[in-house]
């Protein structure tokens, strides 16, 4: 495993300088990170949760009721609203954000359904849609950032994929959060290193001389060249929690989670784009109030130090903040004591990045039997909130490979949640 | 990133008996280079006719293809295609001693003969039939399903009997493999239909019908009634304790295909129907096994346009017409998937047949370099094949690549078992820390920051590139050789080719003055470089 301080090595620099053109670097600039409040770019942390959690033991309790299990009702700090008594600290922090409680897709399988959380649009044979995150890399790039602008943090079985947009704007995963980076030391020392990519270099110039049209298409010298640029970039440090106090790692908690939500809050800071932070499980079609119980004792530390982070640092206006996933889960409880999935009338939770707070949409039926909630919320919707929230025109359209234009998001703004 | 290196050596032990089961069934394969092509084989008016085709449409848009690739770059792109690994410094030596005529196809004709060819083979058409999904566990099992396909290429059976089989065998997943087709559409206790159908017409027809499945489609002539008229063709197909089963009756009530009507939300039966060709449609016979002689009849132009199309994909890393299972109804005017196909259809759907066809004919035999230096006249010569298109490899082609390059013998059924077990391992972790292309294989791709970093910090590159006393490394670094003629071996080991001048002034001076260990790392190093270069990990 590689330790943090030992990756950044200065001497790498000198190394690249050199290497003549072909691998040298692009000079620093500021950081993001200078910027505060409205004038900072914006950014996008999506805590995707794995699985499909239950709206009933999340956001949309309904205690004392034949669907509501065995799960309470707590209040919040914004007035009225009420939330799952295993979410005690996210009630400390609910005035700064808003809850949808009637998400409505027509998707209840987890593949399906993942894609179209994760997209915005349903699975298409023909081509594959670009993530919100790799959307919002693609059109709002970030120059001054010497490492990926959109990655995902955390085991996540369906990481952001850049679709049609093309694989460069993947998510960079990585799966062990604060603890470890994969493959970004070099694997010999500096003399050696230097040796190495002064032959890459010729070899590299042998191809793309011959082929000069095809190598610009290849993207290989580009990325190699961000490769290495990020190898030695001392934003690096941006995904090491090591020097945080112990009381912040403690807040968020010493879970693969915290980890990753902490780490997310330091790669907002250093201008990243788009950032998942997973929390699997959420499958519960038995014992789901305990499996529920395992996975707040995870997220409510987690989610509620970051909010309070962005908001201490004054960052939570530049930064949105949504925690969903595929679908909810069952108003019944199946005789196994779990719940099953439940595309209608599902929960997510979102905030910052310049959208009002204190906003509760949609009801879902105490007694479950209706199974339409009131005032439905299409994904689609969702996602053109989260597009114009952050600066883009939902309705712009990308001209895919198959030559068939599609817009960044199908849906129409929620008006209700911007700011007054 | 340690990852692999943990597993490997308990998994070796607990596995290795399964893998030496099921690779002592394997047959041995001849090694002989063929002197002749055997006289069935007689290629020369296809290529011909392939040939003349494409002089006609380089004349027509004022084309100027590229020159003739050297022989040793060929035969890389032919070893990439066929068996997934650029070719071994063993297989490069008796290459280039084989001095009669007709080298590259007799050797094309060995690649295809090779165990390596059918294994590869199967696995993409696996692909194009079934996708990468894992399936119902138990009753879906791909990797009978892909043995079964290796199989059948190995006894080089016509592709038509194959695809009939794939739609109409009855029987158990486990011994009639082919069945694994229709079990991998099995869900929530029934085959789904649709999704059958609309496999069938994607995989074998090259069409896609999905927008039909819900609506009519918004560009082509499909609608949603002719989909549901194919789906019906899988509407008696029961899963039996003894297997798939076709059953027109279930106790003793005839079994209709059933859906609801989207309007009226009513159950309305659906009928077998087909959305052309009505003629070709047998009148008897179980409803797979109507359907089945339908796709393949000899008259279907989409089937045999559609398996060029994707043959051509596989081996130019490109098909000619995009997407593969989408393509534009054939046209009154024969194009080049009609001559082909024809031929093809012509000598028993041979598919090693159209390789060689396609392998010999001049498009594949261009270099990837040409002298146009303007851009958009650049890309007028590659969309017509008048210059080799330069496309990313699989990931399963780079890890192939790299472990054939870190050994200087073969690595193919024959070695030992350690090796292949080995190779096994780390391919699995390699393929999914390096994203594989899934479902869109023949999608044009870019590489990405953290493939770059696999590949050049990664512990399996590190590994191939150390130079031990069984690593190709190790044995250039330590052997007698002047510094000139390990870097020439390096370069066969690596890119197939030797050194261009420049690289070898620049190469030779980090090589010289260094001995012992050394010089092992010095070779190490330019390994490294090598494995980490453009020119590796595409096909050109």
């Amino acid at each position: 495993m590689t330790s943090f301080p030992d990756m950044i090595r200065r001497d790498a620099l000198k190394l690249a300088a050199g290497l003549g053109l072909s691998f040298s670097l692009p000079a620093m600039d500021s950081r993001a990170a200078n910027s505060r409040g409205a004038e900072r770019p914006k950014s996008l942390i999506l805590l995707w949760m794995a699985g499909g959690p239950s709206q009933l033991e999340t956001w949309d309790p309904h205690p004392g009721t034949k669907i509501g299990g065995d799960t309470q009702a707590i209040a919040t700090s914004q007035r009225g609203l009420q939330i799952s008594s295993l979410y005690p600290r996210m009630a400390e922090q609910m005035r700064h954000l808003n809850v949808i409680r009637s998400l409505v897709s027509e998707e209840g399988d987890h593949e399906r359904g993942t894609y179209l959380l994760k997209t915005g649009y349903r699975p298409d044979v023909k081509l594959t849609h670009p993530s919100m995150g790799a959307v919002l890399a693609h059109e709002l790039p970030t120059s001054k950032l010497e490492i990926p602008d959109h990655i995902s943090l955390g085991s996540s079985p369906a990481p952001g994929r850049g679709g049609y947009l093309g694989d460069q704007f993947d998510a960079f995963k990585v799966y062990d959060p604060g603890r470890s980076l994969p493959n970004l030391r070099a694997r010999v020392r500096d003399e050696r290193q230097q040796r190495r990519l002064a032959a890459l270099d010729v070899l590299s110039q042998t191809f793309a001389s011959r082929r000069p049209q095809v190598s610009s298409r290849t993207l290989h010298q580009h990325t190699t060249k961000q490769a290495l640029t990020m190898m030695q970039s001392e934003q690096l440090s941006a995904f090491s929690i090591e020097d945080e106090p112990e009381a912040v790692r403690d807040a968020y908690g010493d879970s693969q989670f915290g980890r990753g939500c902490l780490v997310a809050r330091r790669l907002v800071e250093q201008g990243v784009r788009a950032i998942e932070v997973n929390l699997d499980g959420f499958d519960s079609h038995a014992n789901n109030h305990e499996i529920h119980e395992s996975r707040a004792s995870e997220l409510d530390p987690a989610f509620a130090a970051l909010v309070n982070d962005l908001v201490e640092r004054d960052l939570l206006d530049s930064t949105l903040v949504l925690c969903i996933g595929e679908f909810g889960r069952t108003p019944k409880i199946n005789p196994l004591a779990g719940r099953d999935h439940w595309p209608t009338g599902f929960s997510c939770v979102l905030g910052g990045g310049g959208l009002g707070s204190g906003v509760v949409i949609g009801a879902t039926d105490p007694t479950g039997k209706k199974k339409d909630p009131t005032d439905p919320v299409s994904v689609a919707d969702l996602f053109a909130t989260v597009f114009q929230t952050l600066g883009l025109d939902p309705a712009e359209e990308f001209l895919t490979p198959i030559g068939r234009p599609m817009a960044i998001s199908s849906g129409t703004p929620l008006e209700r949640l911007q700011k007054a | 990133m340690n990852r692999f290196r943990l597993p490997i050596l308990p998994l070796l032990v607990l596995t290795g008996v399964i893998v030496a089961v099921s690779w002592a069934a394997r047959s041995s394969v001849s090694r002989a280079i063929p002197t002749n092509l055997p006289r069935e084989m007689s290629l020369g008016n296809a290529i011909a006719e392939v040939d003349r085709k494409f002089d006609e449409e380089w004349s027509k848009f004022d084309l100027e293809p590229s020159a003739l690739a050297d022989d040793l770059t060929v035969f890389r792109r032919l070893s990439l295609a066929l068996h997934g690994t650029i070719p071994s410094l063993e297989e490069i030596r008796r290459f280039e001693s084989d001095d009669k005529p007709d080298r590259l196809t007799r050797w094309t004709l060995n690649r295809l003969r090779d165990r390596r060819f059918a294994d590869y083979f199967a696995e993409r058409l696996a692909r194009s039939f079934v996708g990468t999904e894992d399936g119902q566990f138990v009753l879906y099992r791909r990797d009978r399903f892909v043995n079964w396909l290796s199989q059948r290429l190995r006894e080089n059976e016509p592709y038509n009997e194959i695809v009939k089989r794939l739609i109409a065998t009855d029987g158990l997943w486990t011994g009639d493999p082919a069945t694994n087709f229709l079990t991998a559409a099995f869900s929530n206790d029934e085959f789904d239909e649709e999704k059958l159908a609309s496999r069938t017409v994607r995989a074998f027809l090259g069409q896609s019908m999905d927008c039909a499945q819900c609506h009519d489609h918004p560009f082509d002539k499909w609608t949603q009634p002719q989909f549901q008229g194919l789906a019906s063709f899988y509407g008696h197909t029961q899963l039996q304790f003894d297997g798939v089963r076709d059953f027109g009756f279930v106790d003793g009530e005839p079994l209709e295909y059933m859906i609801e009507d989207r309007e009226t939300l009513e159950q309305k039966t659906i009928s077998p129907a087909v959305p052309f060709g009505e003629e070709w449609l047998p009148a008897k016979g179980s409803r797979r096994d109507r359907l089945a002689a339908w796709i393949t009849h000899a008259e279907n132009r989409r089937f045999e346009r559609a398996i060029v199309n994707r043959v051509w994909g596989l081996l130019f890393g490109r098909p000619l017409v995009q997407p593969v299972d989408d393509m534009p109804d054939p046209s009154d005017e024969p194009d080049l998937l009609d001559i082909l196909g024809r031929d093809f259809r012509e000598h028993n759907y041979d598919l090693r047949r159209l390789i060689l066809t396609i392998t010999s004919s001049k498009p594949f035999r261009l270099a990837s370099t040409h002298s146009e230096t303007e851009a958009r006249r650049f890309w007028t010569h590659e969309e017509h094949s008048a210059v080799f298109p330069v496309t990313r490899l699989r990931p399963e082609q780079v890890i192939g690549s790299m472990l054939q390059a870190a050994s200087v013998k073969t690595i193919d059924q024959q070695s030992n078992l350690l090796v292949r077990t080995v190779r096994f391992f780390r391919e699995q972790d390699f393929v999914r820390d390096f994203g594989d292309a899934e479902g869109d294989e023949l999608a044009e791709r870019a590489g990405t920051v953290s493939q770059t970093l696999l590949r050049m910090n990664g512990n399996l590159p590190h590994e191939l590139t150390k130079a031990t006393p069984l690593s190709s490394v190790g044995r250039i670094a330590h052997s007698a050789g002047t510094n000139e003629e390990c870097l020439d071996v390096l370069f066969l080991v690596c890119l197939t080719r030797r050194p261009t001048e420049a690289e070898r002034t620049a190469m030779l001076a980090q090589l010289e003055g260094q001995y012992g260990n050394n010089r092992a790392r010095a070779v190490e190093d330019l390994a490294w470089a090598l494995l980490n270069c453009e020119e590796f990990s595409w096909n050109h």
